[in-house]
C-alpha cells in the first residue's frame, strides 16, 4: 500500500559548515543521516527524523537545524494537515494513535494568567542572600490537635510519619522500563544531593538503586509490578497510583521489547513479556476499597511511612480528593492534563482531564471547606515549567510539586514525543544498551541538581519579594496571586482576584 | 602527572574527540578548514570498536615508554619534567619502530610519527586536552595519576 503519510521534519544541513565527520550519522538511532562517499556529502532521510535534536547538539560545527516539513496545508482551519496526517496513519495501520509526553494542544495555560505579588513600603521585602529563608517542607499526615508540654517544650501528640524535603520539588513517577536505568539513577542521585525524593513509578526498584532508599518514593500501581514487602520498606514513602494526568482512566503498557533482563528482574515479570497495567486497580472499586489498600500498605510498613495517593485531574477531582483524604491517605498528588507520559493513546492525552491549576485550587478549597486540609499534604504535578510555576502552585494550595518533564529536559530530553519508539537518542526513554550508555548519570545528576538548586534560589527571591521568609507562609496564600485575562468563573475557581483589585 | 583516561562504559562512539583532535592539530584550528580545505593530519586519538562497545584509544604517556626506548633517531622523547611523550617531527625519519613497539597502538605515521601530545592550552602546555573537552559523556577524563 502506498504510504500517504508525509515526513514531519526536514533536516537542514549547512553544506558550507558540514565536514562529513559522521557524528550525526553515529548519533542518530533513527538512521536519518548517512555519509555518502559516492556523492561526497551527507544525506538525510527526512521521513525518519523525529526532531529529537541530538544531531543538532552533537554536530561539532553546528551545521544542522531541523525545520518543519514545508508542505502547506489546504488552508482550512478544520481539516488541518495534522488531522489529515492522523487519518492517513490510521487508515494505513488500523491502529490507535500513540503519543508521548504531555498534552501539546493550545488549551489555556493558567500559570501564564497568574501574576505574583511583591512588597512595597508597608511590608518590606526580604533579601534571601542576607536573611534566612525556609524552603523546607514536610509531607505527610498531621494530627487533629497538637499537644505540647509547655514545661518540657516537648511535643506530646504522636505525629504521623512524614518525609522531609529541603526543596519543595520532587521528581515525579517515571518507571525503570519507561526510562533507562541511567536516567532513574541520575534522578536518585540528584534527589539525594538535594534532600528531596524521586519516585520509582510502577516499575519496581532496581537493586542498585536501593542505596538511595532514603530519598525514594516507591509506587504501587494497578499492575503491582515489582511490589513485595522488601520493596515497600525500601523507600521513604509509598505512593498508590490511581491515575496519571496524561492518560486519566486508562492503564499502561510497556512493550515486551523493552522488558530486558534487568527490567524483568526489577518488575518481577518474565523477560520479553508486555507489562500491562490495567486501567483500574482490580481491588479498588470504592473509597472503602482504597482505604483497605492504604492500610494494607501501612501495615506492611508498620505505620512508619506516609502513604500518598496520586490521582489525575478530572472533572470531579475535588470530591475524589476529599474521599482520598478520608480513606486515610497522608499525601494527595493531583496530576494535571499536561503531565507527561512514556506513551498514551493520542486522543486520550489530547482530550481527557483538566488543567492542574484549576484542579489544585478546587481540591485545596474543598479540603479547606471540609476542615480536612490540615490532615493531608497536597502535591501538584503536570507540567511545572519554572520556579514561578512552583510559587503559583504553592500559593494555590500545594505543599510541594513533582517535576517530570522538566527534570528530563535537564537530562537532555527535547520533547520530541517519540518515547514510545524505544529509540530515544538521549538515552532516557530507551533500554537499548548503545543508547542508554549515552546518559552518564554523573553528568545527568549534576544537571538536574543544578536546575533544582537554581529554581530554589529563584523561589527564595520571589517569596522574599513578597515579604515572606518561609514557604509555609506562601501555602494557600492566594492573595499573592492576581489574575489577568481570566473570566469571572475562572477567577472564582482559582480563588484569586483580578489584577488591580 | 595528569593523564587522559578513556572510560569505555561511557564511550558512545560519536568520535567528537577525533574531530576535536584533528582540528586542534591543524594549522587553522578551525574544523571546517581543517577537514575541507587543509590537508590536516588525522586525529591522534582513535575510537576503536563500534556501536555496542567502543573506546577512545590515546597515548598513555607511559612511565617507561617503549616508543622512546625503540626510537632510532631520538625523535621520540619523554619530557623529564612534565612526563609528556612527544615526537619531534624534525628528527623523526618515519621508520615505524615506535608504531610496532607501542602496546596500545597509539602512534601512527603520516610521513612522520603522530601521537597525542596531551595538548592543553597549546601544544604540550598544561590544560584540558581538546578531546576531553569535546567528549559529551565524560568517556575521556583528564585526571592526576600516580606514576610519572
Amino acid at each position: 500500500m502506498l504510504d500517504y503519510v508525509l515526513p514531519r521534519y526536514k533536516v537542514l544541513r549547512d553544506e558550507d559548515l558540514c565536514i562529513q565527520c559522521g557524528v550525526c550519522e553515529r548519533s542518530c538511532a533513527n538512521d536519518v543521516h548517512k555519509v555518502d562517499e559516492d556523492l561526497g556529502r551527507v544525506t538525510a532521510d527526512h521521513a525518519k527524523c523525529v526532531n529529537c535534536q541530538r544531531c543538532v547538539v552533537m554536530c561539532p560545527t553546528k551545521a544542522l537545524a531541523i525545520d518543519k516539513w514545508p508542505q502547506v496545508g489546504n488552508g482550512t482551519n478544520n481539516w488541518t494537515l495534522a488531522y489529515m496526517q492522523d487519518i492517513a496513519k490510521q487508515s494505513q495501520t488500523g491502529a490507535v494513535l500513540l503519543s508521548s509526553m504531555g498534552n501539546p494542544k493550545p488549551y489555556p495555560i493558567y500559570w501564564d494568567h497568574l501574576l505574583l505579588n511583591a512588597s512595597q513600603v508597608t511590608n518590606p521585602s526580604i533579601d534571601p542572600l542576607r536573611e534566612p529563608m525556609e524552603t523546607r517542607v514536610f509531607l505527610g499526615g498531621r494530627p487533629d490537635v497538637l499537644k505540647v508540654n509547655e514545661r518540657t517544650h516537648a511535643v506530646e501528640s504522636t505525629l504521623p510519619p512524614q518525609i522531609r524535603l529541603d526543596v519543595p520539588v520532587m521528581f515525579g513517577a517515571m518507571s525503570f522500563g519507561a526510562i533507562s536505568f541511567n536516567a532513574q539513577k541520575a534522578l536518585a542521585m540528584a534527589a539525594t544531593e538535594l534532600g528531596t525524593f524521586f519516585n520509582t513509578g510502577e516499575g519496581g526498584l532496581h537493586k542498585d538503586l536501593e542505596q538511595y532508599g532514603k530519598n525514594t518514593i516507591v509506587q504501587v500501581a494497578s499492575g503491582r509490578f515489582g511490589v513485595d514487602p522488601h520493596y515497600l520498606n525500601a523507600g521513604a514513602a509509598i505512593e498508590i497510583k490511581i491515575g496519571q494526568g496524561a492518560k486519566p482512566g486508562i492503564g499502561g503498557h510497556l512493550p515486551g521489547e523493552k522488558v530486558n533482563a534487568e527490567v524483568s528482574r526489577t518488575r518481577m515479570i518474565p523477560e520479553g513479556t508486555d507489562a500491562i497495567s490495567p486501567a483500574p486497580h482490580h481491588d479498588i472499586y470504592s473509597i472503602e476499597d482504597l482505604r483497605q489498600l492504604i492500610f494494607s500498605l501501612k501495615e506492611a510498613t508498620r505505620y512508619t511511612k506516609p502513604v500518598a495517593v496520586k490521582i489525575a485531574a478530572v472533572h470531579n477531582v475535588a470530591a475524589i480528593a476529599s474521599g482520598v483524604a478520608r480513606a486515610g491517605a497522608d499525601i494527595i498528588v493531583v496530576d494535571g492534563f499536561r503531565g507527561g507520559t512514556g506513551a498514551a493513546p493520542t486522543r486520550i492525552r489530547d482530550n481527557v482531564g483538566i488543567p492542574i491549576e484549576l484542579a489544585l485550587a478546587a481540591v485545596d478549597q474543598r479540603l479547606r471547606d471540609e476542615g480536612i486540609r490540615s490532615t493531608v499534604s497536597l502535591v501538584a504535578s503536570g507540567s511545572i515549567r519554572s520556579s514561578a510555576d512552583i510559587v503559583r502552585a504553592i500559593a494555590l494550595g500545594a505543599d510541594a510539586v513533582y517535576i517530570g518533564s522538566a527534570a528530563l529536559i535537564a537530562l537532555g530530553c527535547h520533547q520530541c514525543q517519540d518515547c514510545g519508539s524505544g529509540k530515544c537518542n538521549w538515552g532516557i526513554a530507551t533500554q537499548r544498551p548503545e543508547l542508554t550508555r549515552r546518559l552518564n548519570p554523573e553528568i545527568a545528576a549534576e544537571r538536574v541538581a543544578n536546575l533544582v538548586r537554581a529554581w530554589n534560589h529563584e523561589i527564595q527571591e520571589m517569596i522574599g519579594g513578597m515579604g515572606i521568609n518561609s514557604i509555609d507562609s506562601l501555602r494557600g496564600n492566594r492573595l499573592m496571586l492576581r489574575g489577568v485575562g481570566l473570566n469571572e468563573k475562572e477567577l472564582e475557581i482559582l480563588g484569586v482576584k483580578y489584577a488591580g483589585e | 602527572m595528569k593523564r587522559i583516561y578513556a572510560i569505555e562504559q561511557w564511550c558512545i562512539d560519536c568520535k567528537r574527540c577525533e574531530v576535536a583532535c584533528k582540528t586542534f592539530h591543524s594549522r587553522s584550528q578551525n574544523p571546517v578548514k581543517a577537514f575541507n580545505f587543509e590537508d590536516a593530519p588525522d586525529a591522534r586519538v582513535c575510537v576503536e570498536g563500534g556501536k555496542q562497545l567502543s573506546l577512545a584509544v590515546n597515548c598513555r604517556h607511559c612511565a617507561d615508554p617503549k616508543c622512546v626506548e625503540s626510537c632510532i633517531s631520538g625523535a621520540m622523547q619523554k619530557n623529564p619534567v612534565t612526563g609528556v611523550v612527544t615526537s619531534d617531527p624534525e628528527k623523526c625519519v618515519g621508520c615505524r619502530t615506535c608504531v610496532s613497539a607501542c602496546p596500545f597502538g597509539a602512534v601512527h605515521i603520516e610521513t612522520v610519527a603522530l601521537k597525542c601530545d596531551l595538548c592543553g592550552d597549546g601544544h604540550g602546555e598544561p590544560g584540558e586536552p581538546s578531546c576531553v573537552k569535546a567528549c559529551p559523556n565524560r568517556a575521556l577524563i583528564y585526571v592526576e595519576s600516580e606514576e610519572c
